[in-house]
């Protein structure tokens, strides 16, 4: 059984349809990539997923057979979120904290490790990711870049099975983008299981195993991503991919 | 920067400085030093040869700015002001914590703290609405008129609980501002990173809420300092009606001036430390870009 499966999922926000029945299946240590227009409904199913959002209807199970049913309504949402990291387009870093205290906080918290021991672990992937010298600065300190490196640590921290990437590299100025999408690879390339939306379509290809196209709420095409790229089947991706690649 | 002991011999990015608008607003800067120090000075002037040459001046300056009578009232005066001070300080400690509860209270989700939500919300509207005066004359006046048994008929403890009931109104509406202003995403990155909804108040809203509202807290606090006068309708000797007691035995109300100006002293630092904190958040927001 794969790792997240996400079965006809439903939501809308004040009667406005956004997901109108959304499944999808992810393997461990495998990357997926979501695309397709602003409005699509990427952002809010990775929320849900994440149990930032409720479902209308469908149901999101993670951890395999005997896993967590995220859409049931007894789950303890914390422990879903222990397994789940998720980024933010918008890094939403703790500008009262500094980056250790940012990455600190949730394994002290909520896993109720030392703070030797939070320290220590922060600072370990804090130089995994070359930012060994920024510990003890603040957020407001630090490139967007960094902030969105150190994001991505502090959801690492947790030590989660699955990272979902919400457009992270959306808010960043261009020459920014490439040190995120090198965290990106490298995490995949240590085989975390990835789910990301994105509108960088040459890093998906690159990076992600299989591509998503979600348009109006549902999965309209879902392929390996060099077949997605390479030969789509529906009219609606082709349309989305030929404007993609005017800009090009 | 580069200082000019450090500078290399060719500089090139050194900006260019016209001259002559260099000099132009040297001179500016110095004749408008000139100009406020004349202004200043002919302004006050003005004002104290206006007042001491009214012809009134000379009994006023006897009955209200008498020097004699300012030192005789002195040790009276300020004994009765360590009352007011004892009230504010024992006031705000209260205020302080219970503010932050009905703020808190609130903002709860969810249906089943309806009930909750109601309550705080009516307190607030009502408090707020009532004048701060009469909630201390129907607390000090009709509390013991119920004749409770086990409880006090003090009316000190009942002039400082009705400051605190009042109070707590207001404070309560300045800590919600402050929680409303921490953009709903910090909460959603704190629960994404499974802390529970107390635990992201705690160490995510709360910090960075308090911090935005010390400026309107200590104005608030100031306001309240002052008030503590009002509990002397009760009866209580605080400095407002030690300085009566002194000003009506002697046909003198310099009592009244040294009291004010007792206020003053004690909420002079408070004002400037509110000035100086209100500027430094503005300077900080518009170096960070923001509004």
């Amino acid at each position: 059984m794969s790792y997240l499966t996400v079965h006809d999922v439903h939501k809308a926000f004040e009667g406005v349809p956004v997901l109108r029945g959304v499944s999808l299946a992810v393997d461990l240590h495998e990357a997926v990539a979501l695309v397709g227009a602003s409005g699509s409904g990427k952002s809010t199913l990775l929320r849900c997923i994440d149990g930032l959002v409720g479902v209308d209807a469908g149901t999101i199970r993670i951890g395999g057979a005997d896993g967590l049913d995220v859409t049931a309504h007894d789950i303890d949402l914390d422990e879903v979120r222990q397994q789940v990291g998720l980024v933010f387009q918008q890094y939403n870093l703790f500008p009262h904290m500094s980056v250790l205290q940012n990455i600190t906080l949730a394994p002290r918290k909520v896993l109720g490790l030392s703070r030797a021991m939070a320290e220590g672990r922060a600072r370990d992937l804090l130089a995994r990711f070359g930012l060994a010298d920024k510990a003890d600065d603040y957020p407001d300190r630090l490139s967007g870049g960094q902030q969105q490196r150190v994001a991505i640590v502090r959801a690492l921290a947790l030590q989660p099975q699955l990272m979902l990437l919400d457009e992270v590299t959306s808010a960043l100025d261009p020459q920014l983008v490439g040190e995120v999408l090198d965290v990106i690879k490298e995490l995949k390339e240590s085989g975390m299981t990835i789910v990301m939306a994105t509108h960088e379509m040459t890093f998906a290809r690159e990076v992600a195993d299989r591509v998503c196209f979600l348009s109006g709420g549902v999965v309209v095409e879902e392929a390996e991503a060099h077949r997605f790229f390479d030969e789509p089947q529906d009219p609606r991706t082709r349309e989305f991919l030929a404007r993609v690649r005017a800009w090009a | 920067m580069t200082t000019p002991a450090e500078a290399p011999l060719e500089a090139p990015d050194i900006p260019y400085v016209d001259p002559e608008r260099f000099l132009g607003q040297r001179r500016r800067g110095r004749r408008n030093a000139w100009v406020a120090s004349v202004s200043t000075v002919v302004v006050f002037a003005v004002l104290v040869v206006g007042i001491t040459s009214t012809p009134g001046w000379s009994q006023v300056q006897e009955t209200f700015f008498n020097w004699d009578a300012a030192v005789a009232t002195w040790p009276v005066v300020i004994r009765a002001f360590v009352l007011n001070i004892k009230i504010f300080l024992v006031a705000e400690f209260f205020i302080l914590i219970l503010a932050l509860l009905v703020a808190l209270a609130r903002g709860l989700q969810g249906p089943v703290f309806l009930p909750v939500r109601i309550l705080a919300t009516v307190y607030v509207d009502f408090f707020r609405g009532v004048p701060t005066i009469l909630v201390i004359l129907l607390l000090g006046f009709g509390v013991p008129a119920l004749h409770l048994s086990g409880v006090t008929n003090s009316p000190l403890v009942w002039g400082t609980v009705a400051l605190i009931v009042s109070y707590t109104a207001y404070v309560a509406e300045v800590y919600r501002a402050g929680i409303e202003s921490v953009h709903p995403s910090q909460r959603a990155a704190a629960r994404s990173l499974g802390l529970s909804s107390l635990q992201a108040t705690r160490y995510v809203v709360l910090p960075q809420a308090i911090r935005r509202v010390i400026p309107p807290l200590l104005n608030d606090f100031i306001a309240l300092q002052k008030e503590t006068a009002l509990v002397s309708l009760l009866g209580p000797v605080e400095v407002l009606r030690a300085a009566q007691i002194d000003a009506a035995s002697n046909f003198n109300y310099t009592p009244y001036v040294v009291a004010a100006l007792l206020f003053v002293a004690i909420t002079l630092p408070l004002t400037r430390l509110t000035d100086w904190l209100q500027r430094r958040a503005t300077s900080r927001r518009s170096a960070a870009g923001m509004p």
